[in-house]
């Protein structure tokens, strides 16, 4: 059976009400295509995990898709505050979870690598982990010194946007690779949306860049510019000044409510979306080519 | 007389903190542009790591995200998130890390997540990020800040990232591997942790004064008895920063 779905169909079978998603990528890869798609069917109630949730979940979060959020860094990246996100958590709102980076990731990895949890030297920072239960200490067993520990983060949808994968969903990325290898391994279920579907023949004519397996994929959606305006190494730039723009729209509910209903639910789609963008900004986002050697795998 | 920004004041001095060869676990903004200056003045051998997992990072342009991808292309390595923490931080294999923060207490800890009560923030910060295990586990830590009163307090609202905690001697008996902050540069001067892990006065910028310190400071800050005089920004370092680093000024304009 073709795992390759058009992202409506996959956002309609594997993302229901309620459920925790990570939608990855640190800065880079960011699947905006896939938190608009989840914002047009209307999803709610759901738990939103991200390391950095960015403007992705501030937008999911304004468009009243989720009823708690898991974070470990809580800003726009390089802008300032992450404004919606923030007043909905100040006004009593939204649930939060916090972690420090390490933390987050941590849960990630046991998750990923089916672990119940994960030990970290203490920081002695202390505050964190008075608030959120979730860190325990122990005490290590062979040198009865103690250690942190955080439990493992199973999502129930991983969300992923790569460079290129074949059909089956065997994916490869390159640049900041972030914690979508982990998200991956972690969840439930995993959509690959990607910016190409390349033939099998080039996965495996570089096989050390494959971070996710196809068999650990449900589905492949091909979304070219999904991760606008995050960005995609060697593909588009981040926009940059888009994430400054967002500091503006998100002063206030009723431009965010605009843009909304401008930018997700006035278009059908990211192919419509990014024609809608315009070829000054496909223009200004373009990137210069700069290629890696190749290097030879051998022939046994 | 050459003029300055305060930025630029602050982003000088924490460059010149920096040591040839030291591995740098560096931030966006200022600490992004001391450790360039670094690189292209006293310390060649600098090796800058970013916590989105980008090892020996040679930026061709200015990043203005913690992920940029001006930082990929051209570096050592790349790894995950995991990694650069486990491997790197945890590990032991970085030197310095750089912090910043709403607020800075007496002993040197801070608070990047809120003010008021973390059940019902008066204001709700971005969070930890990084800085909850850099300031435990780098080797050295520096703290960059404009100097004001209410970023200045006696004890912070949350404690974040560890400084000294209530005493050095406290965080000596947490065995973390780090040595906790080493200094803290403003735009008045810098503070410096004495013997018992209190941050005092150590040196002033130029045309700086004592007074104008303590006014800005939330406890009865104590003055070295050797107090310095930093050296003021030199024509080069500016030109460097001015015309390499950040020429459209993005972080080096000032009003801060």
């Amino acid at each position: 059976m073709s795992k390759i779905y058009p992202l409506s169909d996959a956002i309609a079978q594997f993302v229901k009400d309620g459920d925790l998603i990570y939608a990855a990528g640190f800065t880079h890869l960011i699947p905006f295509a896939a938190g608009h798609e989840i914002i047009r069917q209307k999803r709610k109630d759901l738990i939103l995990a991200r390391a950095t949730p960015d403007l992705l979940y501030d937008q999911m979060v304004a468009a009243g898709c989720a009823r708690k959020v898991i974070f470990s860094y809580m800003g726009n990246p390089g802008v300032g505050s992450l404004r919606i996100v923030r007043a909905e958590i100040e006004a009593g709102n939204l649930e939060w979870e916090e972690y420090s980076h390490f933390g987050m990731i941590s849960r990630l990895q046991a998750g990923a690598t089916g672990l119940p949890f994960m030990p970290m030297n203490p920081t002695a920072a202390g505050d964190l982990e008075k608030m959120n239960s979730n860190y325990r200490q122990i005490i290590d067993p062979y040198v009865g010194k103690p250690v942190v520990v955080v439990p493992a983060l199973k999502p129930d949808v991983a969300i992923v946007h790569v460079q290129r994968c074949d059909q089956e969903g065997n994916s490869q990325i390159w640049g900041i690779i972030g914690e979508q290898k982990e998200a991956a391994f972690a969840a439930d279920k995993v959509i690959i949306t990607t910016e190409e579907i390349v033939d099998d023949s080039i996965i495996r004519s570089d096989p050390n860049r494959t971070i996710i397996p196809g068999f650990i994929v449900d589905a492949v959606c091909l979304v070219p510019y999904c991760a606008h305006p995050s960005y995609t190494q060697g593909y588009y730039d981040r926009d940059n000044s888009f994430y400054l723009e967002w500091d503006e729209t998100s002063k206030s509910k009723e431009s965010v409510r605009k843009y909304l209903a401008e930018w997700v639910y006035g278009v059908k789609d990211r192919h419509e979306y990014w024609e809608k963008l315009g070829e000054d900004t496909h223009e200004r986002l373009k990137v210069t080519p700069r290629l890696s050697q190749v290097i030879n795998y051998g022939s046994y | 007389m050459v003029n300055y920004t305060s930025p630029e004041l602050l982003t000088i001095n924490a460059a010149r903190l920096l040591r040839d060869g030291d591995v740098v676990f560096v931030g966006v903004g200022l600490p992004n542009l001391a450790c360039n200056l670094a690189r292209r003045t006293h310390a060649p051998n600098l090796v800058m790591i970013y916590e989105a997992g980008v090892i020996g990072a040679q930026p061709a342009r200015l990043p203005l995200s913690i992920g940029d991808p001006t930082l990929v292309s051209g570096a050592i390595s790349v790894c995950g998130m995991y990694d650069v923490f486990a491997f790197y931080l945890q590990r032991g294999n970085v030197d310095v890390g750089f912090l910043g923060g709403a607020q800075i207490d007496r002993f040197g800890n801070i608070n990047a997540t809120v003010i008021g009560e973390y059940d019902h923030p008066k204001v709700r910060l971005p969070g930890s990020g990084g800085s909850m295990e850099i300031a435990a586990w780098a080797n050295r830590c520096y703290i960059i800040s404009p100097h004001q009163k209410r970023r200045f307090p006696e004890k912070v609202d949350f404690r974040t990232s560890a400084g000294f905690l209530n005493h050095r001697k406290e965080r000596e008996a947490a065995q973390l591997r780090g040595t906790g902050p080493q200094a803290v540069v403003t735009d008045i001067g810098v503070l410096q942790p004495d013997e018992s892990g209190e941050l005092i006065l150590t040196a002033l910028h130029p045309e700086k004064t004592v007074e104008e310190a303590k006014a800005n400071t939330g406890w009865e800050l104590r003055i070295a008895n050797n107090l310095a005089l930093t050296e003021a920004p030199t024509e080069r370092e500016l030109k460097i920063l001015r015309e390499e680093l950040d020429p459209q000024r993005i972080y080096l304009k000032g009003g801060d």
